[in-house]
């Protein structure tokens, strides 16, 4: 059965190609139909290939060679087991479902740009299925350049906009410098497993001693990659940008999927990171800082996306936390409990937009409760699911993540807990402003107030009934579960389990702990709501406010410590080395040659006799050469 | 004997024709150089190619160049004087390139053969007739085409 | 009489042409000194020819070795004789058209 798993990527890329090719002629329904068909059709086969999986058919499938050169070779292999099949279920359906959400939400753009978002759609599925089904690093890195391409194409989709074009330019580049370390550390593999496939690289690696010097190496350029791709410290501003994309875009690439690639690609190579503790600390240090410098920041944004944004960014922190602590059931937990929630806030808050004739910041919205029933139920929904209530998923995978931080170091926890709290705080100061209170907006607004269409509608409904139930398949043993997911993913995260001795937290500590981080979140849900729901921040803030609400001013730190020195020298080459060096050498030849034709052309007299002596001379030349030089 | 006395005739009337200031003198001088080597052909009993340069070269060729300096009536024309370095290294490179064939020549194997001289066949017009007139028959007429296309030629550029 | 002789004799005439075609302005003169040349390489192509004939004769009396040589030379005065007749009258038409058959005159190649 798992002879289909070529299928999986080839429905996507067939509709890229189709609409790509065909967006002059076909129609607007038929676009929409094609794009949301081939990624039903790819659901459809991921879960046929899911329950193959879970009968124990696990294994890799070569398609054929790629590359061989020497020693080296690179088949064009897919890998179908537990942790893959777990990614493609999220990938189509939550790709299946946004690409629903979008036919209505697109609907105002003209046909030909209508059929172009969704072949950059299909196309951004289709990398990110090569991403997660690749057998080795090569495949894995084309899917990654592949979703970093379309990451760039849809953020950029309204090129006309320069800030929109800008926000693309900066995703880009940021991701390339994620690129380069996933680059230099396949090559680095290369060079020390002569390998690239993870079977060879991880079944030789595992025979390595702990902290070898090269795994250190290897897996900290990996983790720049995933810094890169999936916003951490110090490559994260990219992410809250990338939000002048469409929403649906946003709630797909930037929320449930693209940004999970380096969490996917950690948890792929488990067993480098196990064996090089150093770098696991560097990760969990990473993703905490950076769960907690977002969620601050999350706290004074007033922009409904960027609030979600910050907020994407602070879970990505918690599931590297997660990795970082050796929890790599909980970091891919939490990635598929996030993947529904944060689609779903994101879809909502498209929504929301939608109604509000694209408007986005939330202190000219409020009060709309009542006019986007569906809408303000699953938004609610996934506030109470990020903010890690019970019953509802977010809490069981944001548990797991603090639980094995909590074993690892108790500061961990606290930070952790502290950064759980703030993300209550923020989801419900953005849920209060948003749906709570009186109506802001202007009066025509308020008239054109209207519940979305069933295509956006339904795709909430879905997601919010994941996002309430999905936490139910990893429930842990001290709350009377068996943890499936653990169960089901063993397979692949054995061999670090077998390197782990995670220290036992006893029934009371762990329940001490959920009690704490519960109530805590509760806490601060309450106060949130109270404070907000009746007199929202309208002003802009002051003093440490400020500071928050410019994003701790790391963007400005950026453009003064990389991007003006860059400039400088950039300036410096230009004038300097490019207008005086460079064009200096250039101009510098012409002259000569001008120069010396000039000289040489008093030889051309014109005279036939002057000539003749020449050629006399030259004969002359020759013979001497011939004879008695030769 | 005889070789060293036409060597020597045909050597210094080639001198002459060079360093003759009237170009009348240079043209008979020449002439009597054709002679020269004329009877060098003879002693090498190649008599039909001594007769062809007899009407050919002293004959023929000569007259006309004799004509055209005639008519241009160049007797009185004293060119000015050349650039005496031009001059000066004319004359060195010649006789430096004379030098080096001498010296590249003088050792070559083929040196020291002998040249049949007064007898021998071939050069009688018996035998050329008949090869020239069955193996290079083609070459032969090709050059009578020559021969028109550069009638043609001498009388287009004179009549304009 | 060795080939050496005829050689040195035609190398000889053969320099006395080029000092004259390097030192004279005289393009008539010049011409002339050409035919010289022309000349001296006959009279070479002939020594040679009886050269070869001679080699080939101890072996067979009745051989006609070196009549290519011989015939050579007589093409060659066919070429001679054609051209002269162009040259002289391109010598003319420079006469006519400068009033000089100077070759310092003959500048022209510069432009």
């Amino acid at each position: 059965m798992s002879t289909l798993v070529y299928l999986v990527p080839l429905f996507p890329l067939i509709g890229f190609l189709i609409n790509g090719l065909g967006r002059k002629r076909l129609s607007k329904s038929l676009t929409g139909i094609i794009g949301s068909g081939v990624i039903l059709a790819s659901f459809i086969v991921s879960l046929i290939l899911f329950f193959d999986v879970k009968a124990g058919h696990a294994g890799v499938v070569k398609l054929f060679d790629f590359i061989s050169i020497g020693k080296l070779d690179i088949p064009f292999a897919f890998q179908v087991d537990q942790l893959s099949s777990i990614f493609l279920l999220i990938i189509t359906g939550v790709g299946f479902l946004i690409h629903v959400y979008s036919t209505a939400y697109m609907h105002e753009e003209n046909s030909d740009h209508y059929a172009r978002y969704f072949a950059y759609l299909n196309l951004f599925i289709f990398s990110m299925l090569l991403l997660v089904l690749g057998a080795n690093y090569l495949i894995m890195f084309i899917g990654w350049e592949g979703v970093g391409l379309c990451s760039y194409l849809l953020i950029g989709y309204w090129f006309k906009n320069n800030d929109y074009t800008n926000a693309a330019k900066k995703a880009f580049i940021m991701n390339r410098i994620g690129d380069f370390g996933f680059l230099l550390a396949a090559f680095w593999i290369i060079q020390q497993f002569g390998s690239l496939n993870f079977a060879d690289v991880f079944s030789n690696a595992s025979g390595m001693q702990m902290n070898d010097k090269v795994l250190v190496g290897i897996t900290l350029l990996l983790f720049l990659g995933a810094t890169g791709k999936s916003a951490q410290i110090p490559l994260y501003t990219w992410l809250p940008d990338a939000m002048a994309g469409p929403t649906p875009v946003s709630a797909l690439i930037h929320a449930a999927t693209m940004v999970t690639a380096g969490i996917y690609m950690i948890a792929r190579s488990n067993i480098l990171y196990t064996l090089a503790p150093t770098t696991q600390g560097v990760v969990a240090v990473i993703g905490l800082a950076t769960a907690i410098l977002a969620a601050t920041i999350a706290i004074k944004q007033n922009d409904i996306k960027k609030v979600l944004a910050y907020s994407t960014v602070s879970q990505l922190g918690y599931m590297f936390l997660g990795l970082g602590v050796g929890a790599y059931t909980g970091a891919v937990f939490h990635v598929m409990t996030h993947a529904f929630f944060k689609a779903l806030l994101f879809l909502g808050a498209g929504s929301v937009i939608h109604a509000m004739h694209h408007e986005q910041d939330i202190r000219k919205m409020g009060g709309l409760k009542k006019a986007l029933p569906v809408t303000h139920i699953t938004f609610l929904i996934g506030c109470i699911a990020i903010a890690g209530i019970p019953p509802l998923s977010g809490f069981f995978s944001k548990d797991e993540i603090l639980a094995a931080a909590f074993s690892a170091s108790t500061v961990y926890w606290v930070i952790g807990v502290l950064g759980a709290v703030m993300t209550a705080f923020y989801m419900f100061r953005l849920y209060a402003t948003t749906f709570l209170g009186k109506f802001r907006g202007t009066h025509e607004q308020e008239h054109h107030l209207h519940e979305s269409p069933k295509a956006m509608t339904i795709p909430l409904i879905v997601l919010a009934i994941l996002a309430a139930i999905s936490g139910f398949i990893g429930v842990p043993a001290v709350l009377g579960g068996s943890h499936e997911l653990e169960h089901f993913l063993a397979p692949v995260f054995a061999g670090s389990v077998k390197l782990q001795h995670p220290h036992e937290i006893n029934h009371n500590t762990e329940y001490m702990l959920m009690g704490a981080s519960v109530a805590l979140a509760a806490i601060a849900i309450l106060y949130a709501v109270s404070r907000f729901s009746k007199k929202p921040e309208l002003n802009d803030a002051g003093g440490f406010g400020k500071v928050l609400e410019n994003k701790w001013y790391i963007d400005e730190l950026y453009d003064a410590v990389i991007v003006k020195p860059l400039r400088g020298i950039s300036a410096f080459l230009n004038n300097v080395v490019e207008r005086l060096g460079i064009d200096g050498v250039v101009n510098g030849v012409g002259r000569i040659v001008h120069y010396g034709s000039r000289q040489l052309r008093l030889l051309q007299s014109g005279q036939v006799g002057a000539y003749i002596l020449i050629m006399v001379v030259a004969a002359l030349a020759l013979f001497i050469i011939q004879l008695f030089v030769l | 004997m005889l070789f060293w006395f036409l060597t020597v005739l045909a050597l210094g009337s080639a001198l002459m024709v060079v360093f003759s200031k009237n170009p009348v003198h240079s043209i008979l001088w020449l002439i009597i150089t054709f002679f020269a080597i004329t009877g060098h052909y003879i002693l090498l009993n190649a008599q039909f190619l001594a007769i062809v340069n007899i009407i050919v070269y002293a004959g023929a060729i000569m007259v006309l160049f004799l004509f055209v300096v005639m008519m241009m009536n160049l007797n009185e024309i004293s060119s000015p004087l050349k650039n005496k370095w031009l001059k000066f290294a004319g004359v060195i490179s010649g006789c430096s390139l004379l030098l080096v064939l001498i010296a590249a020549l003088k050792d070559t194997d083929t040196m020291q053969q002998e040249v049949l001289l007064n007898t021998g066949k071939i050069g009688l017009i018996n035998n050329l007739g008949t090869v020239l007139f069955s193996d290079y028959v083609l070459p032969f007429e090709i050059s009578s085409v020559l021969f028109l296309s550069a009638m043609v030629g001498a009388v287009v550029i004179g009549k304009k | 009489m060795t080939i050496n002789h005829y050689i040195f004799l035609s190398v000889a005439l053969f320099c006395i042409g080029i000092i004259g075609v390097l030192t004279r302005r005289n393009v008539i003169i010049i011409f002339m000194c050409i035919e010289l040349m022309f000349n001296a390489v006959n009279l070479l192509l002939v020594a040679f020819s009886k050269m070869h004939y001679l080699a080939a004769s101890v072996v067979d009396p009745a051989t006609t070795a070196g009549t290519d040589g011989q015939l050579f030379v007589f093409f060659i005065m066919v070429v001679a004789a054609a051209e002269v007749s162009v040259g002289l009258a391109i010598i003319v038409m420079m006469y006519r058209n400068t009033h000089s058959i100077d070759a310092s005159f003959l500048n022209r190649l510069k432009h």
